[in-house]
């Protein structure tokens, strides 16, 4: 089902407004304060990061982030943890009660745990309490109400997975402002968005999960262009394989879970100092486990180059290669680690982006968007840039306009068409090059001209010429003309917006659709008209070389229907009437042509006669 | 045909439809949504305000509709009526917007407005965001 529209009341004096990162594992709002955007911190510490896990009591009581984490041992039904990998999914995909050990009930198309302490709760529904504890959150930090978000989601999720995740923001007593993708927000923290133009890499490899995302930015507005990444890869295996070199080296070949739990505590905190220094250890039972930098950074390579396979993948998707990349920004946790930095470096040949806390980026991003979305004075912006405002096309017989990269797509892009020649021995074509909605030439704003000569004298309809428009990020367009037997070639550059103000795209474009049917009346009108000399040449050509094929009789009256058909053509408006003369005049040719026909074929078949004896 | 025309020597393509233009005029209010601006606007105690409908950049999918109050008017906005229900509506988002249907519906699960637009060519599931 598709979601509702708000009506907004610019009277109602606004709360403020946060960016949300919804993540897999940890969640965090922020807001822009006094210019500059700020993670909000939970009212009983410094501790940022909620981790994204909701318990259900049995007294309906609902627990949020740390202290969920505790029961999650205890509780594990009714606990639920990484429920965004939930959202919008139903019982019936198959993948889903792999995702972890719940009480599952179906219901209405979407899956949900029975918990504790009553009802079965949908993933939208754990989901909107992470959300409403983070606008608690916000709303102590700020001692006022919030009542806007931008919340951020996956850049691969589906139109499912990003209604549900609207949903939550909205049961949690949210205006969901926007939904963001990751990677954009990561760029917009780093102000990417103010480059010209660009394509940039976001590298984000959290806990569980790694994603790549290549974006091209194209006058301040990111296109996702390609996604790539593992959903099980992630800083967790970075812990696991040093508690397997911990048991090795301790000789524990059959861990008990509690061995392996501290293992596992005792292994991630000794990879965070390693971050800092270039030695750590760890300890199980007395024993001391040490190991270098250079140790661990053998144990993770394969998993890094695992990472690599993704980026190359989503590289070659999106047709780049590492050089075409302006910016890598590196989000999530496990992007501190060292060897993972300069991975990257190595990876894409030049150092990433680093100075933002990788745990914090998208939030960060996800509130610049908010900011700019509920500040006035930026209200007004509806820029459109990375559509062209009017359809180009070139000029055809008869004045009509064939278009070739229509209104409203996407630059950069390019559309080739091939076109044949009109007339018996045409040697040149002109390309004129025109801008606008409407039909016809005349009522086109006119763009450029030029000739593209040395076609070889052809009957007509056999000169193909291969006409390519392109355009480039900035918005310029190149011609080109091509001859497809000779190969010449003739181009010319022009830059479609130049000397156009809006008041005069918004001109022309209200203009075509007012004489909308007009036009089209009187684009069919010019196309049977050029139809109609076509069809008299021909009838004339005929009349000149085979008229002795006709009776007098016969003949007259041909000459009759060719000399009605061109008196219509000059006089009518209405093109149906044109179309019906020029197949009457069809008809009335057909045992004409018949005969003609015969007479080539006789003739053929004596040349073949002389040929072959 | 003019003479200069004819220079162009460019066989029409016969089966060429012209396209790529904003689909249909105007902007139609359905009955429902009427009743419930009425009733929207009559809360807010200013019956005689409008509603602004407006397209921004950005979004899921590239595009993003807007709705807000609106007392009056801005001087090049287009304005739609029906009832004495008032429509404002700035050029440029206009032109992404021209054949619009502001309806509301109701089921039993719930109830709101919704832009049927002919120039959408694909939606977002968040029901705001489109591409044209």
């Amino acid at each position: 089902m598709k979601g509702f529209l708000q009506i907004h009341d610019p009277l109602k004096p606004k709360g403020h407004a946060v960016g949300i990162d919804l993540g897999t594992t940890n969640s965090l709002v922020a807001a822009v304060i006094n210019g500059k955007p700020t993670s909000l911190a939970a009212d009983e510490g410094d501790e940022r990061l909620l981790p994204s896990v909701v318990h259900y009591a049995q007294n309906g009581g609902v627990l949020v982030g740390k202290r969920a984490v505790e029961l999650l041992a205890t509780a594990p039904t009714d606990t639920i943890k990484s429920v965004k990998r939930f959202m919008g999914k139903s019982l019936g995909d198959l993948e889903t009660k792999k995702l972890g050990a719940y009480q599952f009930v179906e219901g209405q198309g979407v899956v949900r745990f029975q918990v504790a302490g009553g009802q079965p709760v949908t993933p939208i529904e754990v989901s909107g309490e992470i959300l409403r504890t983070l606008k608690r959150r916000a709303e102590s930090a700020f001692a006022g109400k919030v009542e806007q978000a931008v919340i951020t989601v996956p850049a691969y999720f589906d139109d499912g997975q990003r209604q549900a995740t609207k949903d939550a923001g909205r049961l949690a007593g949210l205006e969901v402002l926007r939904l963001l993708n990751e990677p954009t927000a990561a760029a917009l923290a780093y102000g990417l968005d103010k480059n010209a133009q660009g394509t940039f890499a976001v590298y984000d490899l959290g806990g569980g999960t790694f994603d790549i995302s290549i974006l091209e930015l194209v006058d301040g507005v990111f296109q996702v262009k390609s996604v790539g990444g593992d959903s099980a890869l992630g800083g967790d295996d970075f812990d696991r394989a040093i508690v397997q070199r911990a048991l090795e080296a301790f000789g524990i070949t059959e861990p008990s879970n509690t061995q392996i739990a501290q293992l596992l505590q005792a292994g991630r905190a000794a990879k965070e100092r390693l971050t800092e220094l270039p030695e750590s250890s760890l300890t199980l039972d007395g024993r001391v486990f040490s190991f270098t930098r250079a140790d661990f950074d053998g144990w993770i390579a394969p998993l890094l180059q695992k990472t690599g396979v993704a980026v190359r993948r989503a590289l070659k998707d999106a047709g780049l290669t590492p050089a075409d990349i302006k910016g890598v920004v590196l989000v999530g946790g496990s992007t501190r680690v060292p060897a993972v930095r300069s991975y990257v470096e190595a990876l894409f040949g030049k150092p990433p982006l680093a100075d933002i806390d990788p745990d914090q980026v998208v939030a960060l991003g996800a509130a610049i968007q908010a900011d700019l979305l509920t500040n006035a004075d930026r209200q007004d912006e509806v820029l459109l840039l990375d559509v062209i405002p009017l359809s180009l096309g070139l000029e055809t017989m008869g004045g009509v306009v064939e278009k070739l990269i229509h209104r409203n797509s996407a630059i950069p892009t390019a559309q080739g068409q091939v076109f044949t020649t009109f007339q018996d021995g045409q040697t040149g074509m002109d390309i004129h090059v025109v801008q606008g909605e409407r039909e016809l030439v005349q009522d086109s704003r006119s763009l450029a001209r030029f000739r593209l000569s040395g076609i070889p004298s052809m009957p007509a309809g056999m000169g193909r010429v291969q006409v390519t428009f392109s355009i480039d990020a900035d918005g310029i367009l190149s011609v080109k003309a091509k001859e497809q037997t000779t190969g010449v070639e003739q181009a010319i550059t022009v830059k479609p917006t130049h000397g156009l103000t809006d008041e005069e795209v918004e001109q022309m474009l209200l203009d075509s659709i007012e004489h909308g049917e007009d036009d089209m009346q009187r684009r069919q009108l010019a196309e049977q008209q050029v139809e109609a000399t076509r069809v008299l040449a021909d009838a004339r050509k005929q009349l000149r070389e085979n008229g002795d094929l006709l009776d007098p009789e016969e003949r007259k009256r041909f000459e009759l229907g060719v000399e009605a058909l061109e008196a219509l053509a000059q006089s009518t408006t209405d093109h149906a009437s044109l179309k019906n003369a020029i197949h009457e005049l069809d008809e009335q040719a057909r045992p004409f042509v018949e005969r003609i026909m015969n007479r080539a074929i006789s003739k053929a078949a004596v040349g073949h006669t002389i040929e072959s004896f | 045909m003019t003479a200069e025309a004819s220079a162009t020597f460019i066989a029409p393509n016969p089966n060429a439809l012209p396209t790529g233009k904003p689909t249909g005029k105007g902007i139609g209010i359905d009955d429902s949504a009427v009743g419930r601006l009425k009733k929207l606007l009559a809360e807010r105690n200013t019956p005689n305000a409008g509603l602004r409908i407006a397209v921004k950049g950005g979004g899921c999918s590239g595009l993003a509709y807007h709705m807000e109050w609106a007392e009056e008017a801005r001087p090049r906005d287009k304005t739609f009526e029906r009832d004495g229900v008032r429509v404002f509506i700035d050029p440029k988002s206009y032109l992404y917007l021209m054949g619009t249907e502001l309806i509301f519906e109701e089921t039993i699960m719930a109830s709101g407005f919704k832009l049927r637009n002919p120039n959408e060519k694909s939606a977002c599931g968040c029901g705001d965001s489109f591409s044209v």
